[in-house]
């Protein structure tokens, strides 16, 4: 024998397959105070997803009147008093790292809260689990139908379950799609079967994948696809309140009867009771008495089941409940528990999330509703004129974001008397050429900017300020370039 | 027994057998293929068949099978030209209906022309004129206000339609200045002197003997009919002005002198023949707002 055989003890063992077969899970119904807030959350949630496209927003007559849109056509997103044009996509950035900042303090005060209420693979699977008790009964009932061989009745009760969730997937789909069109509108031409093709096909591949998802995947995709049980591991303290099995209560567990014999003869008796409700109820198949898992998504069902049980056998309720492995030290040793929601960590989050969305709130009231962009001519930099003068050419785009038409002027700024020509500018207003921008419109001018050699030194080309001056009200939005000429840097 | 990998590859061996194959002791298993992957193959094989019938394919003498389809590169790109025409058809009935002067102060049109006369410019003119019709030597910059023939959009529209000195078009912008070296009509000393005289028409510094005085009567025999008697020039004829800052082909007298001694002109095609009506409307309105446009 070889060194190395005698120091590999499994090389004996035959090789695991790389592929595990998935374990049907049968969650059982339950009823209880998560439950009730789990409930909740869903009908609120696919409430405002349903009903948020047919909410109406007055914006004028020259802007779509929905609430929430995302124009692609014409590179608008509206939501209720904010427009966002495409060059302002850094909301949207701001908006997701308010987004995760948000996650990582729901982790730090209560472990996965987004997994177990908010998540929508969560809200939907469990829309979908309800579903499947409704047409073919509870945890003990399914399994019973599915280990007998395929009847009638199963075959029938199968195919009801299966097209109702294709109904509910499709659903699901179907509303995605207002949110990218007039949702009144989209709706007749779907039903009439006028709308765009990519409409269908979008409403075909959301009602595949819900289908999948929350029907058939349910909770692989927490265990094999989804990226956060991994990050949220790294993201979590001793703090963060996580459903905990306090075995400190629990243990030893034993039989009801062993139970109450042991209190009576004064030995040790734990209050679990071994019933295996929480395993029975949890919607990823874990035994939360394993302690922390990644399968776990901390939905608080097995709470609720474990109260159930707890009330009948006259126990205080709460073996398991949002608790800390801290706490349960600490009731070993005597102690009593500590809980501590604002620590360092907390504070962070919440400062950070306090602080970009006030500098998200500042920019969106302090932007202004048009911009002026300069950009100058590449080639050639510069013209020289017949009499020596350096004209430099720019494309100055200005956008009107207003909801009507503007009238502005541009004052060029920086150069000794210069003269300045806007090529498509329209009549004067006190001796400048206007420019009128259609509501909600850019329009894009080409101004030249000419100026005697003599006057420019040489080294680095001088700046300039194009301002564009609303005639209503006088705001001002300034575009900033240079002015090159052959004796500046460039 | 222990399932070491020798073992593993003499049970295997015993089943699929090797290839024959064997080099310094090293054989090939003679393992069989996935079945998805043999079915992919097959499936490949038809996928090709179906290939060559539908699609031009195999070479022939003279020619190639044109296909089922009847696809083609090139009546493919037709479609796509054809395809734009119409999505360009409504503003350009507007363009042709519109005069130059009226397309420049309607915005709709002026950008709508200037995108398409961009583009127009960038496939036919660039390769003289440059990208950005900066020009190069004897090429002329179209953003400065020096015209030969003209910066009005008529006399651009124009030199666009008819080009210049392109005899294939009987209209075409003509003039031809003399080969006064090349025929002999000036000596090599007078066109020194001439030369000398023409850069201090624009205030440039000129040899220290220098004769003025007498390359000014050279220039009033010989050059003035064209360039007028202080070399301001002459559109009409395509005379470039003397007297501004802007050579065509450069201010070294030596550069001077070469073009007095060769003469001639530079040469443009007529586009009128190759470009329709609404392109050239659109060119020339890109042009005359480049800036230099009179």
């Amino acid at each position: 024998m070889s060194l190395s055989q005698t120091f590999d003890p499994h090389l004996d063992e035959p090789e695991p397959p790389l592929y595990a077969a998935r374990k049907q899970i049968y969650p059982q119904s339950v009823k209880g105070f998560y439950r009730r807030i789990k409930w909740i959350i869903l009908f609120v949630t696919l409430g405002i997803y349903y009903f948020l496209p047919f909410v109406r927003w007055d914006r004028g007559p020259n802007a779509p009147s929905q609430a929430v849109l995302i124009d692609l056509p014409h590179r608008r997103a509206y939501f209720f008093f904010i427009e966002i044009w495409p060059q302002e996509v850094y909301y949207l950035t701001g908006l997701l790292i308010i987004a995760a900042l948000a996650l990582f303090l729901m982790n730090a005060m209560a472990g996965r809260l987004w997994c177990g209420y908010l998540c929508p693979q969560t809200v939907w699977t469990d829309l979908f689990m309800a579903v499947e008790r409704m047409v073919e009964g509870d945890r003990r009932e399914r399994m019973h139908r599915d280990g007998q061989p395929t009847n009638l009745e199963t075959f029938s009760l199968k195919l009801l379950k299966h097209s109702i969730w294709l109904l509910l997937a499709w659903w699901m789909g179907g509303v995605w799609v207002l949110y990218f069109a007039d949702a009144p509108t989209l709706v007749k031409d779907l039903a009439t079967f006028q709308a765009e093709p990519i409409a269908y096909i979008s409403i075909a591949v959301l009602t595949f994948t819900t289908y999948t998802f929350a029907g058939l995947m349910r909770e692989q995709m927490c265990l094999y696809m989804c990226p956060w049980p991994r990050i949220q591991a790294a993201l979590t303290d001793e703090h963060a309140l996580n459903v905990t099995y306090r075995y400190d209560r629990g243990e030893p567990r034993m039989s009801l009867k062993k139970a109450t014999h042991a209190r009576e003869i004064g030995e040790p008796a734990g209050d679990c009771i071994d019933c295996q409700q929480c395993v029975a109820v949890c919607p990823t198949g874990v035994d939360i008495r394993h302690g922390p898992e990644l399968g776990c998504i901390q939905c608080g069902l097995c709470i609720d089941a474990c109260d159930e049980v707890m009330l009948k056998i006259n126990r205080p309720p709460r073996l398991i409940a949002y608790d800390t492995d801290v706490n349960i030290k600490r009731r070993e040793e005597g102690l009593a528990p500590v809980f501590k929601p604002i620590r360092s960590r907390t504070i962070l989050y919440a400062a950070l999330i306090v602080l970009i969305s006030g500098i998200m709130a500042y920019a969106l009231a302090t932007r202004a509703p048009f911009t002026v962009s300069v950009i100058h001519d590449r080639n050639p930099i510069f013209v020289k004129l017949s009499d020596g003068h350096i004209r430099n050419a720019y494309t100055v785009r200005i956008a009107n974001m207003l909801m009507d038409p503007a009238i502005f002027t541009l004052d060029v700024d920086g150069l000794h008397d210069p003269h300045v020509e806007i090529i498509g500018g329209e009549a004067e207003i006190a001796g400048k050429p206007s420019i009128t921008v259609g509501a909600d419109q850019t329009r894009e001018l080409r101004v030249l900017v000419t100026a005697n050699d003599e006057d420019i030194e040489e080294g680095e080309p001088p700046h300039l300020e194009f301002t564009i001056n609303d005639q209503a009200d006088g705001r001002v939005a300034v575009g900033r370039d240079f002015f090159r000429t052959p004796k500046t840097i460039h | 027994m222990q399932d070491t990998p020798a073992k593993h590859t003499d049970d295997k061996k015993a089943i699929v057998g090797t290839t024959g194959h064997e080099w310094d002791g090293i054989q090939e298993l003679n393992n069989p293929l996935p079945r998805w992957w043999l079915w992919t193959f097959y499936a490949c094989v038809l996928w090709a068949i179906g290939y060559w019938v539908v699609y031009p394919a195999i070479p022939l003498v003279s020619s190639f099978t044109q296909g089922t389809f009847g696809w083609h590169s090139r009546s493919a790109v037709v479609a796509d030209l054809d395809g734009l025409k119409t999505l360009r058809a409504p503003m350009n009935a507007k363009i042709e209906a519109a005069s130059l002067a009226d397309i420049e102060k309607t915005p709709e049109l002026l950008s709508f022309a200037r995108a398409q006369g961009s583009a127009a410019f960038a496939v036919n003119c660039s390769p003289c004129h440059g990208a950005g019709a900066q020009g190069f030597k004897g090429y002329p910059n179209l953003n400065d206000d020096d015209w030969l023939w003209g910066g009005s959009l008529d006399a651009i529209y124009t030199t666009l339609q008819h080009g210049i000195r392109w005899d294939a078009d009987k209209d075409t912008r003509s003039s031809m200045m003399p080969s006064f070296g090349k025929d002999g009509i000036l000596k090599p000393a007078e066109i020194s002197v001439v030369a000398d005289y023409v850069r201090s028409l624009s205030g440039l510094s000129t040899d220290k003997d220098a004769d003025l005085a007498a390359g000014q009567k050279i220039f009033a025999d010989n050059c003035a009919a064209c360039h007028g008697d202080k070399g301001e020039g002459n559109q009409e004829m395509g005379a470039p002005k003397l007297n501004d800052k802007i050579w065509l082909y450069g201010s070294d007298k030596s550069v001077i002198m070469e073009r007095i001694t060769l003469g001639g002109g530079g040469i443009m095609p007529a586009w009128g023949a190759r470009l329709d009506n609404p392109t050239i409307k659109s060119l020339a309105v890109y042009v005359h707002t480049l800036g230099g446009g009179q």
